[in-house]
């Protein structure tokens, strides 16, 4: 049996699943955390854990960077097929995907115990869509998870958001929406130009990348996944909705937007605007570099004035995601993988920095800065908690951030200085935004009125424990990680190999 | 002798890491023991891992010191980064250099957690305390451990986030915990200043290992005016790191902190590391003169503007920090006159004495009942005799006395090399290092002067103050190990002129040691006379006639110290935040009023689309025929035509 597609049908699967358990067993006696639906849910994630084990281990015997392949027909009248493949580059951002639900099961407290059966089913549904959108080779395909990956997440914003929940959800959804309906045009005109030339129609991707293009229509197309993409990352000017959607975003839907969803931009970004177009791309590349770089530091500008936990995060994870995209279009491999490096260290850190809010917002029903106050002497364990996932944003040495923003740094300082220069400013705004929210809310003079508040449980600052250990190892050693997740090349190995032609 | 030679070297290679792993352990222990262990368990578990390093740091020093004078040990750990183009490990590397300071930080550190111990017996967050004091050690021994550039500025990273958590201990006061920021942010400047330059090497040569960055210059592989820029980037880092103009005013904030933190940010690490930096890369600095002239001259204005305002200073914690930025200014004058191992020696003489200085305060302080204005103090010599002594003896050796002090012999080294230096900025036209010796002797004469007023308000004149208490013998011990080390530890070396021994110079760089014969002998003895006159001065001024001087120096240096403390990065920070907040509220009302308008533009447009639409089914059988029997003839003749 091929695993990816029980990879992509396993977590919606599991998600009904759930949600008939919570109807079978509605609110037992004590409304808790831990009823049928939540233990549906982990067993998925368990399941989803081995297949993907499975996947990384099992070695194919036809080597290549491409590790497994599915295909089946599915609207054969018009070329499209239900076509997965998995490289290194999937893999990792699927392994960061199923970490970060893992830490949203354990940690992240339900805002409201009512309707836990359609959260997890609308959970585990965005995480369908999200792993989808990391396997798919068929352009139409891809389309289609792109899509399936927002309608949930819209529910969950607009259903058990905080307080000004549904404006940023219709936000969200109009900016990811809009964007994607330009990535269809795209789609539609590179299918029908490969059409044209060749009288194959088909949505296939490693065929489609061989279509003839003239420079101005590659860029054209290229220009239509990359706002697609932009949207999703996010770029500067179409940031817009991205502090509402996380600040107002219940805990665990905060972490799967900014820990894996921003990702699926920088994934196409690779996929399908670099590899596909590259032309177009290296063409592209000196304002994508400079879109980056305006996204670092106004990010980070940004985050220095908030008062707001939440919406501070939010404006961190856009000066983050600037490096991405500048390390995407900076033209070499060592800024490829410096921003992988990034994107799986932001995962990870900005997805426990969120957490922690959340369990701050929790205990103290505020995200208001200036009404929180020092928490270091009461809660001693989420403040270090805290402080070191908070370092580790301001990009410490050590840490897994430094070294994506290091190589990102190197490879635009290959391209221009003076952009690499004004990047490397970003991270004085970095510690700025960084040490100002430490200051405010672990090390500060403790508010007079503070109630006793719970600390983290010794079972909670284990999984921290692990996340924090894997951010250590990610920037002390990251060399396993930079040489597994190197996106396939768009080679013939991608092809099914013919019987028999294996030595 | 060679196969011994080859045991003790793979037994070093073993040592290295675990030099490095002893401080990072007690860190570790005394977090995840916070609460559990007692204050006394705590300070033993802290003083343990840096006392283990220290007698590693002699163990390794003495293999190393048998082999040959260039040798060093190395070891790989394993490999950081490795992409196409550029390579970093993770390595560690121990020469002369790096060896002299392992010694320093290490057993300067080792006194100063002794002390620790007995100083916060008291303090809630003992824990906290030692575990961010043992990662600055470690952070501290990887940066001067590290044959990488990039491993380098790991540990930079560490020591300034340990120096932010130290700095800003007693968080429950906002000063305290500004003073820390300010403080960070500072050396982060500096940080991306090294990380330009760092950029610029790896640039140039795909590797930041320091002898293949070195190798590459030499060869002509970097443009000069790549060496300048790379050398001008790394001299801002190392200014920032080091407090040195225009970055000085975050180090007396950075007083904020516990005064075992003090010392230790002071004496036997952070500061010191942009003049390890730049000794560690003098070959790079060699190739870049106009870079060296900015150097020196910088050094000599910061060492004259730290003595003047440690003049106009009443806060004793304060004298001391504007000391420490006048005496790094020394330093770096040396090592922009080229004399970096003089700035190596002074560096290691400064640990001891102002260790000593930090120490001694702090005990005086505790037992005065925290009162720090030295003008609330007076005539302490008859209630801590003991004290008074240890704090008397770091002064002398600050001070530079001749002949019985280790300050003497550093600054001597110092002087006599600036003596000599000379800059040939471009083909024919050059300047002599005469005027900055002017400089630095006004500074030796300025230095005594302030120590010595200090001395005189503190602990002469009648005795008003009321001690309290008895410094316990944990605090003691190592102020007498530091007196010890503060009077000899310059003897290795004696001036130029004289004849031998010349320990230090033998030690770190065989190769410079030629015979001066041609230089006077009269610089030397300006040099030992200049801390005399200061103390004179000081005794005429503030010793005799303590009650009418008080207020000496008047207005002129009060706005000097304003203008030192309000420095331009310092300006710089309150500017950037007053911008961001103005910036992001107008980016905030010019971007929900162009969402608004484009809000009610589509709700208006949507409207008209509507009723067009409306307009459209309206529900007259005839007109959705008639629309039926339109669309059918377009596509037919689509069909037809194309």
């Amino acid at each position: 049996m091929n695993p990816l597609p029980v990879l992509v049908l396993l977590p919606v699967t599991g998600g009904g699943l759930a949600w008939l358990a919570a109807r079978i067993r509605p609110h037992s006696a004590r409304p808790s955390a831990r009823d049928a639906s939540w233990w549906t849910v982990l067993a998925t994630l368990i399941g989803e854990t081995l297949v993907l084990a499975m996947v990384t281990f099992h070695h194919t015997d036809h080597a290549g960077p491409w590790l497994e392949h599915f295909a089946a027909p599915w609207i054969p009248v018009m070329g499209i097929a239900f076509r997965l493949d998995i490289d290194g580059l999937s893999l990792s951002m699927i392994w960061l995907s199923l970490v970060l639900c893992f830490l949203c099961a354990f940690l992240a407290p339900r805002q409201d115990t009512t309707g836990a059966g359609t959260f997890h089913f609308l959970f585990l549904a965005t995480l369908t869509g999200i792993i989808g959108t990391f396997l798919a080779t068929d352009l139409f395909l891809f389309f289609f998870f792109w899509e399936l990956m927002l309608v949930p997440m819209f529910v969950l914003i607009a259903t058990w958001g905080h307080e000004d929940r549904q404006r940023a959800a219709m936000k969200f959804f109009m900016f990811t929406q809009g964007s994607g309906l330009v990535m269809l045009l795209s789609i539609l005109g590179l299918v029908m130009t490969h059409y044209r030339a060749t009288g194959v129609l088909t949505f296939d991707y490693f065929t489609l990348s061989r279509t003839p293009l003239s420079p101005a229509l590659s860029m054209l197309l290229m220009l239509g996944f990359f706002i697609a993409f932009a949207v999703k990352l996010p770029v500067v000017p179409v940031h817009v909705w991205l502090p509402d959607a996380h600040t107002q975003a219940p805990t665990a839907a905060s972490v799967l937007l900014a820990g894996i969803m921003l990702k699926t931009g920088g994934y196409g970004m690779i996929r399908f605007d670099v590899m596909l177009f590259p032309d177009a791309a290296s063409r592209f590349a000196p304002v994508a570099m400079a879109l980056g770089v305006v996204g670092i530091l106004y990010g980070a500008w940004m985050s220095c004035m908030q008062d707001d936990v939440k919406r501070l995060i939010a404006y961190g994870s856009i000066s983050h995601m600037g490096f991405v995209l500048s390390g995407i279009f900076g033209g070499s491999a060592m800024g490829m993988q410096g921003a992988i490096v990034q994107m799986l260290a932001h995962g990870l850190g900005t997805g426990a920095l969120f957490l922690i809010a959340g369990a701050i917002q929790d205990r103290m029903h505020t995200r208001d800065m200036r009404r929180i106050g020092g928490l270091w002497a009461v809660m001693p364990r989420l403040s270090g908690t805290g402080l070191f996932f908070a370092v580790a944003s301001l990009g410490m040495p050590g840490l897994g951030n430094f070294v994506g923003e290091f190589l990102v740094l190197l490879a635009i300082w290959h391209a221009s200085p003076i952009i690499a220069t004004l990047a490397a400013t970003g991270l004085i705004l970095a510690a700025i935004y960084a040490l100002r929210m430490v200051n405010r809310i672990f090390l500060a003079a403790p508010r007079a009125d503070l109630r006793p508040v719970r600390d983290f449980p010794a079972r909670q600052m284990a999984v921290f424990a692990c996340v924090m250990a894997f951010m250590i190892v990610l920037g002390l050693y990251p060399q396993p990680f930079m040489t597994f997740s190197t996106p396939a090349p768009l080679s013939v190995t991608a092809m099914p190999r013919p019987e028999g032609s294996a030595p | 002798m060679a196969a011994t030679f080859c045991g003790g070297r793979n037994m070093g290679e073993i040592l290295l890491p675990l030099l490095v792993l002893c401080p990072l352990a007690a860190s570790l222990i005394a977090f995840a023991c916070a609460g559990r262990v007692g204050a006394g368990g705590i300070g033993a578990i802290a003083c343990a891992g840096v006392g283990i390093s220290a007698v590693l740091g002699v163990v390794v020093s003495a293999i190393l010191l048998r082999g040959p004078a260039t040798g060093a040990l190395q070891v790989m750990l394993w490999p950081w980064m490795r992409v196409a183009g550029f390579s970093a490990d993770i390595a560690f590397m121990l020469d002369r250099i790096s060896m002299l300071m392992i010694l320093v930080v290490t057993i300067v550190g080792l006194l100063i957690h002794v002390y620790a111990a007995g100083y916060m017996r008291d303090d809630p967050g003992i824990a906290r305390f030692f575990g961010c004091m043992t990662l600055f050690v470690a952070a501290m021994l990887v940066l001067v451990l590290s044959p990488d550039l990039l491993c380098l500025f790991g540990g930079g990273g560490g020591v300034g986030l340990c120096s932010y958590l130290l700095i800003g201990f007693w968080y429950d006061d906002p000063a305290n915990t500004a003073a820390a920021r300010k403080a960070f942010y500072m050396t982060r400047m500096g940080d991306v200043a090294l990380l330009c330059a760092m950029l610029l090497l790896a640039g140039a040569t795909g590797s930041l290992r320091i002898g293949t960055v070195l190798a590459a210059v030499a060869n002509g592989q970097v443009s000069p005016t790549g060496v300048n820029m790379a050398a001008f980037f790394i001299l801002v880092g190392a200014l920032a790191k080091s407090a040195q103009i225009p970055f000085q005013a975050w180090l007396p904030d950075a007083m904020a902190g516990p005064t075992p933190t003090s010392a230790l940010i002071h004496a036997a690490t952070m500061v010191t590391a942009g003049v390890y930096l730049i000794a560690r890369l003098h070959g790079l600095f060699a190739m870049a003169v106009p870079v060296m002239a900015l150097m020196a001259v910088l050094g000599a204005l910061t060492l004259l503007m730290g003595a003047c305002v440690a003049l106009a200073q009443s806060d004793l914690k304060r004298i001391l920090a504007w000391s420490t930025i006048s005496q790094l200014g020394y330093m770096f004058l040396a090592l922009g006159c080229g004399a970096w191992q003089a700035a190596l020696f002074h560096l290691m003489t400064h640990a001891f004495f102002k260790a000593l200085l930090f120490l001694s305060a702090g005990a005086v302080i505790m037992r005065a009942r925290h009162e720090q204005d030295i003008f609330r103090l007076g005539g302490l010599r008859h209630a801590m005799p003991g004290l008074t002594a240890a704090f008397v003896t770091g002064a002398s050796a600050l001070a530079g006395l001749p002949l019985v002090t280790a300050g003497f012999y550093s600054k001597e080294m110092i002087l006599s090399g600036v003596w000599r230096a000379h800059f040939d900025l471009t083909h024919g036209w050059g300047a002599g290092g005469h005027p900055l010796w002017g400089i630095g002797l006004l500074g030796a004469f300025l230095t005594a002067l302030y120590i010595f007023r200090c001395i005189f308000i503190v602990f002469c004149g009648k005795a008003d103050t009321v001690a309290t208490g008895r410094t316990s013998r944990l605090m003691s011990i190592p102020l007498g190990c530091l007196c010890v080390l503060s009077v000899c530890g310059g003897m290795i070396e004696m001036p130029a002129p004289l004849p031998r021994p010349h320990l230090f110079s033998a030690f770190i760089d065989p190769a410079s040691l030629l015979p001066h014969v041609d230089e006077p002998f009269w610089p030397v003895l300006a040099g030992a006379a200049a801390p005399l006159a200061g103390v004179w001065a000081a005794w005429v001024v503030w010793g005799r006639s303590a009650s009418v001087m008080r207020d000496m120096p008047g207005r002129p240096m009060r706005l000097l110290a304003w203008l030192a403390q309000h420095a331009i990065p310092g300006r710089a920070i309150m500017g950037t935040g007053r911008m961001t907040q103005a910036t992001s509220t107008l980016i905030f009302r010019a971007r929900t009023g162009f969402l608004d308008m484009l809000g009610v533009w589509a709700g208006r447009s949507a409207g008209w689309a509507g009723r067009l639409l409306e307009r459209l089914h309206d529900g007259r059988m005839r007109r959705y025929a008639a629309w039926i029997a339109g669309g059918l003839c377009a596509g037919l003749a689509l069909a037809v035509l194309s």
